[in-house]
């Protein structure tokens, strides 16, 4: 079968984004509204209102009280972080989050309100003041339409819906497009661009029990990882305590912050043993680790599916439920048959956000020329070790604004550069010959299904040498037997076949770094906790890990953190 | 349990059966994925969140419009038949084409207009006018229950516009009125839309709303 008869399709934007969720959608907006010259594409292999941020539930951390204060914000997040976010970084994104608050105000977000009309807020886990802004417990969803609406309005914002991302095409470490496949027409395409922003999310799906969409599969770390940008601390995989059994759908964290309970088999709250002050509104990892050794001592509560955890929200009542968690009730009974209001709902830890990502400045400037990143793709690095709730929306706004003022900076002073024919000719045969038209025995399936086995296993929660080490040596097995896949759709439009092949092969590479930079850490640091290393060790780890893929393999280097004015303590809740 | 599938492949139109053995809670896109990881990869169909919000896997289930994440497949008569949405030019398989549903979304200025600056306030009450019509995720459904959709605007952009309209923010009522007036007349109140949504928004009331409001507005009351 020969797939020659392909015409190249050129497109030319002063800049293009990839991915259309909360980050991309902002970036997109904030060149927009300075400039209606510049033209703007925005890629994505979803519709924008499909992308993963409606999954978003409890809200977006802002200091908008008079009696909160961008300090407490910063350490509340410092803290959180396990101390491994960059200080002025988070300095800089508290500062900016309540601006966003209000933009989205002004564009239409149904934000939840108090009884006179300002902008309500919650607590969350880790928050020492009730700063979570929230639109019930849809919160992702609501700034996605507010945002996609807000899009709508600009001329100069061209939406290219349903194109998967296959490669970005850089000379002389300077970025001069992407490429990607039209999947109406199954079309290869060259975008040619004087920047490109990536905001592709994070990288979820190389785990199997997950609250991510089935989309997130990490395109855009992946092939920035594969044009030599690092990725900086990837060993750090946030789980959300409350993940639906057996689903994984995500119960928020506002279910606590509204007053829910954890329990276990005896009906405690155990979260007193772990976290006497903070309690079930501890951060993430701390929380999601008090269950798990609940589960593994044999304190869980016995289901069809293996021991849970129970979440209880019966003592909130029906009014309270339905006038601020009324998705999580209709989700509850919708995949597991559960009403809150009468029952407690089965949850066990899940995974959730990539800390990780592709290297960013506080600018979202990568170490490639003309090439940004924001959102989950990127690292910049605010949340270091463990992210706190309701600081991913808003990163992915503040940062998005960034990410878009910054490129629209860079493209005024710039010119295109062209891309040769023969670039793109080796990007269409590496995926229509190579790819699409070897034969082989292998299924992408059920290496993507190994994949998330191993991952669930030995790069969970607790972890240790001996796990990760098979790990390491199970990616790089199903690495060689992916060589050997075959692709049985051999039609060109809308081949989901072929583009979940090449998902699970971004995946592959990103699970490898996942494991390698787990493997090398040798201490205990928020998300990241070894059975055989239980404490933090700041005179030898106090770093981030920055992976750069080489002809030999991972490559793991190290940066230092930056400090301003808060000094590592111990961190207990 | 047997599924029947309708299989378009770009110019061969036909249906396909499939056996798939079925799970406790399993779900009808759960029963796709089981189809395309083991039976046959070249089956084409949209899915991302599956949690009911993103709006991708809305299909035609057993004859009626539904998102296939929030079907569970034990509530289903055998065999299981899945169609793509009607109305919608199928692209391959379950893949329908959403360019122009969208065009039409953005038709009637589904976006808050607004000259006024400063803080903004709005109570509870305020926000119930207009908050249950924000829950719409675009999904089809609507679309393809509706005996005019493919000759009119349909029901989803009607209530987007109404959405906005009754958002005490806003002040862009009268050019969505003005846009509504040549649009919303071909309702023959059938209802179906309102019967399919999986989120239970009521667009045929909706319509009906609108259809005063345009009216006194052209008359100018």
């Amino acid at each position: 079968m020969s797939f020659h008869n392909v015409f190249a399709v050129l497109m030319k934007f002063d800049v293009v984004i990839v991915g259309a969720g909360l980050a991309g959608m902002r970036a997109a907006i904030a060149i927009a509204e300075k400039n209606s010259r510049v033209s703007i594409a925005i890629i994505a292999k979803t519709y924008p209102i499909r992308c993963h941020s409606v999954c978003a539930e409890g809200g977006t951390a802002a200091v908008l009280d008079e009696n909160d204060s961008f300090d407490l914000h910063a350490w509340d997040t410092i803290k959180g972080s396990d101390f491994l976010a960059d200080q002025d970084a988070v300095e800089f994104f508290v500062r900016e989050c309540p601006k966003e608050i209000l933009t989205l105000d002004a564009w239409g977000c149904p934000w939840s309100r108090t009884p006179d009309g300002r902008i309500a807020q919650r607590p969350f886990g880790g928050h020492s003041f009730n700063r979570t802004v929230f639109a019930m417990d849809r919160t992702g969803f609501h700034e996605v339409h507010t945002l996609y609406e807000r899009m709508l309005m600009f001329p100069n914002i061209e939406r290219f819906n349903e194109f998967f991302l296959t490669n970005l095409i850089v000379e002389d470490n300077t970025v001069k497009g992407v490429t990607a496949i039209d999947l109406k027409t199954g079309e290869l395409v060259l975008f040619e661009a004087k920047a490109v922003i990536l905001a592709t999310g994070g990288a979820g799906r190389i785990y199997g029990f997950t609250t991510y969409s089935h989309t997130v599969t990490g395109d855009g770390m992946a092939v920035a990882y594969r044009c030599g940008v690092p990725l900086k601390d990837m060993e750090f995989f946030q789980f959300h305590p409350t993940g639906l059994v057996p689903s994984g759908i995500l119960m928020t964290e506002a279910c606590r912050g509204e007053g829910g309970y954890l329990l276990n088999k005896n009906g405690e709250r155990f979260m007193k043993k772990y976290a006497p002050e903070r309690m079930e509104l501890a951060p993430r990892d701390v929380v999601a680790r008090a269950m798990w050794r609940e589960i593994i001592e044999g304190r869980g509560l016995e289901g069809d599916y293996g021991p849970y955890i129970a979440l209880d929200l019966t003592h909130l009542g029906e009014e309270k439920i339905e006038e601020r968690l009324p998705l999580i009730r209709e989700t509850a009974m919708k995949f597991a048959g559960i009403d809150p209001v009468e029952e407690p709902i089965p949850v066990k830890p899940v995974a959730h956000y990539t800390m990780g990502g592709i290297h960013t400045n506080v600018n979202c400037e990568t170490p490639i020329k003309g090439l940004f990143a924001c959102g989950e793709v990127a690292c910049i690095s605010i949340h270091g070790a463990n992210r706190l709730g309701s600081n991913s929306t808003a990163e992915c706004l503040v940062f998005g604004r960034v990410a878009g003022e910054r490129a629209l900076e860079y493209v005024l002073k710039r010119d295109f550069k062209s891309v040769s024919r023969k670039e793109f000719e080796r990007e269409e045969s590496r995926i229509f010959d190579e790819l699409l038209g070897r034969s082989g025995d292998e299924s992408p399936y059920a290496i993507k299904r190994e994949l998330n086995e191993t991952m669930d296993k030995n790069l969970w929660i607790f972890r240790e040498e001996k796990g990760m080490k098979e790990a390491v040596k199970k990616i790089r097995e199903l690495k060689e037997r992916y060589k050997n896949v075959e692709i049985v759709d051999k039609h060109r439009g809308f081949n989901t076949d072929l583009i979940q092949t090449l998902e699970i092969g971004y995946m592959l590479d990103l699970a490898e770094v996942v494991a390698i930079c787990a493997l090398l850490r040798k201490e205990s640091r928020g998300a990241h906790y070894r059975l055989d290393y239980p404490k933090r060790d700041d005179e030898n780890w106090l770093k981030h890990s920055l992976a750069y893929k080489t002809a030999d393999g991972v490559k793991v280097d190290y940066l230092p953190v930056t400090i301003t004015k808060w000094k590592p303590t111990e961190r207990r809740y | 349990m047997r599924f029947k599938i309708r299989r378009f492949d770009g110019e061969r139109s036909y249906w396909q059966e499939f056996d798939v053995p079925v799970k406790r809670g399993m779900t009808v896109l759960e029963a796709l994925y089981y189809i395309k990881e083991n039976l046959d990869p070249t089956l084409s169909f949209r899915a991302s969140c599956r949690m009911g919000v993103c709006g991708s896997c809305a299909v035609r289930i057993n004859g009626k419009p539904r998102l296939a994440c929030e079907t569970q497949v034990s509530k289903l008569k055998e065999p299981v038949k899945i169609e793509p949405l009607k109305n919608f030019n199928v692209i391959r398989d379950l893949v329908t084409d959403f360019e122009g549903f969208f065009k039409k979304h953005e038709i009637v200025k589904p976006y808050l207009i607004r000259k006024s600056e400063g803080e903004i306030r709005q109570t509870p009450e305020q926000l119930k006018r207009y908050y249950i019509y924000t829950l719409c995720i675009k999904c089809g459904a609507c679309m393809s229950a509706c005996p005019v959709a493919k000759n009119c605007l349909g029901p989803m952009p009607v209530v987007s516009a109404y959405r906005f309209n009754e958002d005490s923010r806003d002040e862009g009522k009268e050019e969505r009125l003005k846009i509504l007036s040549d649009h919303i007349w071909h309702c023959h109140f059938v209802a179906e839309c309102s019967e399919v949504c999986p989120k239970d928004l009521n667009p045929a009331e909706v319509i009906q709303k609108l259809r005063l409001e345009v009216l006194k507005f052209s008359m100018r009351w």
